[in-house]
């Protein structure tokens, strides 16, 4: 067992149901007790989707169990094929239904439905919402594509190259944007879309994936295995570079242009992107250093390393990614920036991470931003598992030269910006720039009392103000790694004093630095043997930390 | 769900039974309230990782803080062997109450996996209460979907604290008990409206604090705060206290109902209570006047979710002049809603379980000017040019009671309100 309070992936059936409601015209039969229908409002509510998902659910409760669920199974199949008339139907089971053995995959085949069905074995207890929905895919493509589909022959044709696109799903982390994006880019190019899969494919536009020159694998947590297999099958290259970032997106263009025969200098040459030169302006020079913690799927973790490194020059404190499947490709990353990997699906453990790294900057998922919630750390999200707020109404890809604008602008707005930091220091005074009061452009951004993290100074009016908070919205803060009583007045980790005069002058260090100062302190106080810090171990410390 | 209970109240109109896939939460969903009422409490699911991805899909979106439930997700090992279950089950709870020494009550809550693979969590309870007493009692109940649906969860919550309420003499003075958790400010109003009527002995079920159960005796008697509390309100019979019957407390109707009839089995003077409650009913019906224009001869279908329906079909039918085209519950539980079903409009179309798929045929027909549904028919429902209403902000607003029946017809009136002020 495994004590979860949120968890980074669904189970592998909810993995299933994104590509079964990214894809057009095929239904997907789940054998499932009531109450799992709430996935439902995760493509309705979450994706704000204006159609229920293709999914039947068989519901089956406790005094079904004595009789025969199987009878259950085969009315839902029929009814469903009845109404929804589907071109393709999946088979599967929920975790309940894997325990009571019912065999889904056996059931329809002997009942001979007449469209493909394609039966899915998804162990929910072994594996998650990602593997899941790969698997799907991959079955699928390997039930449907058709394999005397070939490509027509370009010169007689005078055809441009064909790419699939594959990977995209429901509930995607902008994966709608996305497709719109890299088919853009590839048009540019000079070369076409075959088929995007399995986001808006039918069982039709699949038969025909054979007719591609070649793959892009645009998210490999999903698409990689189905690629794999046309790979071997169908003898299709495969475009593995996934084009988040400026560097990375070059890179994708150069791999595609080889494969497909293109010239990619044109594009190159034009810069698509404003990203670089904002980087490049003067104003950015406060984003010299920042150090961010980045975590999230693989894929879209490494990606963010990269971008944080060389395109934004911020400094790698933390990295890690909550798909094993894919840690290789993390372990690798983590070298190149000198840290630590976190390989882990236990948010606890990030948590945890997040509050020893006291970076200035969050890069997550949604669990991330309820952590940099609970330490008042700025944060923006790179990843699924989302909220309802990352599926936003305008056009904001990830990938492509578009993609490195939109982040540009989410990783730099969260922050205090250029002269603020400046103005900060030297107007601490000044009620507006107050600790409680934070960066001037997000008026919300500082939760006063939350009281960990950078904003630890143990204030007197700033606790005062969070108990009052704590009442209004009757959530209690429950430390997670301190006693429940926090540590006295004063005295920092392993019984170091701070003098008054010493805290005094802590306090003026702006909320965002202070944690990261404190903490400075408190080690070199620790490797002297300095028992009190005084005035002058503060700035002993800042001495021997600078850089 | 059919809770055996004499069939009081069949004299109402015929109802249509469904059986087909449900739209509908199941009852681990009662812990996104219930921890948040119960503060000394945590609630550990024993599920799966659909468990866990529920309660984040249905609480995330409303709970930033670290919350007082989490999931003990069974993996492969787990089913190998119930042995090796329980022993991983102790792993967990340790775990837990290292971490959270708070903790004063923990609710052991079994899931569909955890039912179908009979992990007896009665006898888990059982040995880990024993070994962690007397700092942290250890109790359980399933809020699995094979078993329960969405609102039921609080019904077994609520069951399972019934034999720990302590036992009072015979000779005890009369109490009283208010079951069914209730948002903080309704449940301070209500007791400040009974100390004004005369009782004086009131106390709540669940308590903010387990450690606070109230005492149950020859004595006690209790009303429902919530129609779903079938196998609570049995358990207390069990216990000897007896139930007090009354139309549900909302809108200025029901609440009168449930106060007077209170009062009356507290054998308090009709005249004194009709005088006390005067100025909050015209308050009342002053905050209802304005919704009553925009709710009236409007149409309205109540998808089943949370046993809710009835009396809040019955509220916007007899005090807002809407007309109910279907009232659907999950389960119809005709003891507790005699009264109800008496002061419902003749002939209404109830229908109690549920066939998704048929209902929305039918909701298509009527085309009602509001469907009340569960979160995931909302969006494809207005997308079809229905307005709809969240059927679970009904259960997560303070609605009870006099002084939110404004609030109350507002959550209904508001989807309309919407849909006339858009021009896009």
């Amino acid at each position: 067992m495994q004590l979860a309070v949120w968890t980074y992936e669904g189970p592998p059936h909810v993995g299933a149901m994104r590509v079964a409601t990214g894809m057009k015209g095929v239904h997907y039969l789940l054998h499932s007790p009531q109450g799992d229908t709430y996935a439902d409002l995760l493509f309705t509510m979450i994706e704000r989707r204006d159609h229920r998902p293709p999914v039947t659910y068989t519901t089956f409760q406790a005094r079904d169990l004595g009789k025969d669920t199987s009878q259950l199974f085969q009315d839902a199949a029929l009814d469903s094929l009845e109404r929804f008339k589907p071109d393709a139907m999946l088979v599967g089971a929920s975790c309940t239904a894997e325990l009571i053995q019912d065999d889904p995959a056996g059931l329809i085949e002997k009942m001979g439905l007449p469209i493909p069905v394609i039966p899915l074995e998804l162990p929910s207890y072994q594996r998650k919402e990602n593997w899941g929905a790969a698997e799907t895919f991959y079955q699928i493509v390997r039930s449907l594509a058709d394999k005397e589909r070939t490509p027509s022959d370009r010169e007689a044709t005078g055809r441009r190259p064909l790419a699939n696109l594959l990977g995209p799903t429901a509930l995607g982390f902008r994966h709608r944007d996305d497709i719109v994006e890299i088919t853009r880019l590839l048009d540019g190019l000079g070369v076409d879309v075959n088929v995007t899969a399995p986001m808006g494919a039918t069982a039709a536009d699949i038969a025909r994936l054979g007719e591609a020159d070649f793959n892009i694998v645009m998210y490999p947590e999903i698409g990689e295995m189905a690629a794999d297999y046309l790979k071997r099958t169908f003898r299709q290259p495969m475009v593995k570079t996934v084009p988040i970032g400026i560097g990375a997106t070059q890179d994708f263009v150069r791999e595609v242009a080889e494969i497909a025969g293109v010239d990619p200098e044109p594009m190159l040459e034009r810069n698509l992107s404003r990203m670089s030169w904002w980087s490049r302006s003067i104003d950015s020079n406060y984003l010299t250093g920042k150090r961010v913690f980045i975590f999230g799927d693989a894929t879209h973790a490494v990606a963010a390393a990269r971008i944080a490194s060389e395109e934004l020059g911020y400094k790698v404190c933390g990295f890690g990614c909550y798909n094993r499947e894919f840690a290789r490709d993390v372990r690798a990353a983590a070298k190149k920036y000198d840290v630590e990997p976190l390989i882990t699906d236990d948010h606890l453990a990030v948590e945890k991470a997040i509050e020893e790294a006291q970076p200035e900057l969050i890069l997550g998922t949604q669990m991330e931003r309820h952590i940099a919630k609970r330490f008042s750390l700025p944060c923006a999200v790179i990843s699924a598992p989302v909220h309802v707020q990352d599926f936003p109404a305008r056009f904001s890809p990830q990938m492509g030269f578009e993609g490195a604008n939109v982040i540009f602008d989410d990783w730099v707005h969260p922050l205090v910006m250029g002269l603020e930091e400046h103005l900060l220091t030297m107007f601490r005074d000044d009620f507006e720039f107050s600790d409680e009061a934070g960066p001037s452009h997000l008026g919300h951004s500082i939760l006063p009392g939350t009281g960990r993290g950078t904003v630890e100074d143990g204030g007197g009016a700033q606790a005062v103000r969070s108990d009052h908070q704590n009442k209004e919205t009757t959530l209690p803060h429950v430390p997670l790694h301190q006693p429940a009583a926090g540590p006295p007045p004063h005295a920092g980790e392993d019984e170091t004093i701070w003098t008054d005069e010493a805290m005094k002058e802590l306090k003026k260090i702006p909320f965002f630095v202070r944690g990261k100062a404190r903490r400075n302190t408190e080690t070199y106080a620790a490797e002297h043997g300095v028992t009190t810090i005084e005035l002058d171990t503060l700035y002993d410390a800042k001495a021997h930390y600078a850089k | 769900m059919p809770q055996g209970a004499a069939a009081n109240g069949s004299d109402c109109a015929p109802v249509l039974k469904e059986k087909g896939q449900r739209e509908v939460f199941c009852g681990l969903t009662g812990i996104i309230w219930l921890h948040r009422k119960i503060q000394d409490a945590f609630f550990l699911i024993v599920g799966s990782r659909t468990c866990a991805h529920l309660m984040q899909s249905a609480a995330g979106v409303m709970i930033f803080a670290e919350p007082r439930f989490g999931t003990a997700i069974m993996e492969e090992r787990d089913l190998a062997g119930l042995a090796d279950a329980n022993e991983e089950l102790d792993r967990i709870v340790n775990q837990l109450l290292e971490r959270r020494p708070e903790i004063k009550t923990l609710f052991l809550v079994g899931s569909c996996p955890s039912e179908v693979i009979k992990l007896d969590l009665a006898k888990a309870a059982q040995r880990l209460g024993g070994q962690y007493a007397p700092n942290v009692r250890v109790l359980n109940y399933s809020g699995s979907g094979i078993e329960t649906t969405f609102t039921e969860g609080e019904d077994a919550c609520l069951a399972s604290l019934v034999p720990e309420m302590p036992t009072l003499p015979e000779d005890a003075p009369k109490n009283l008990i208010l079951v069914g958790s209730l948002p903080d400010i309704v449940e301070d109003q209500f007791m400040r409206l009974f100390a004004k009527i005369g009782i004086d002995n009131v106390a709540s079920l669940p308590e903010r604090s387990v450690d606070k159960l109230p005492g149950i005796g020859p004595n006690t008697h209790f009303l429902l705060a919530q129609p779903f509390l079938g196998d609570t309100g049995q358990r207390l019979l069990e216990r000897g206290a007896k139930r007090i019957d009354a139309l549900f407390p909302f809108g200025v109707e029901g609440t009168t109902d449930w106060l007077t009839a209170a009062a009356t089995t507290f054998g308090i003077d009709a005249g004194h209570v009709a005088e006390v409650l005067l100025p909050y009913q015209e308050r009342a019906r002053r905050g209802l006047q304005h919704q009553r224009e925009r709710l009236e001869g409007k149409t309205i279908f109540f998808m089943p979710d949370s046993q809710l329906e009835v009396p809040l079909a019955r509220f916007l039918a007899n005090e807002m002049g809407t007309v109910l085209t279907e009232v659907g519950t999950p389960y119809l539980h005709r003891t507790h809603l005699t009264k109800e079903l008496e002061h419902m409009p003749p002939g209404v179309q109830l229908s109690e379980g549920q066939h998704v798929d048929k209902q929305l045929e039918r909701v298509r027909a009527t085309k009602p000017d509001l469907t009340v549904c569960g979160l995931g028919l909302a969006n494809p429902l207005e997308n079809e040019g229905l307005s709809t209403k969240w059927a679970i902000e009904l259960v997560f607003s303070p609605i009870h009671g006099f002084d939110q029946a404004g609030d109350l017809a507002e959550l209904f009136a508001r989807p309309m309100r919407r849909r006339d002020v858009l021009k896009v």
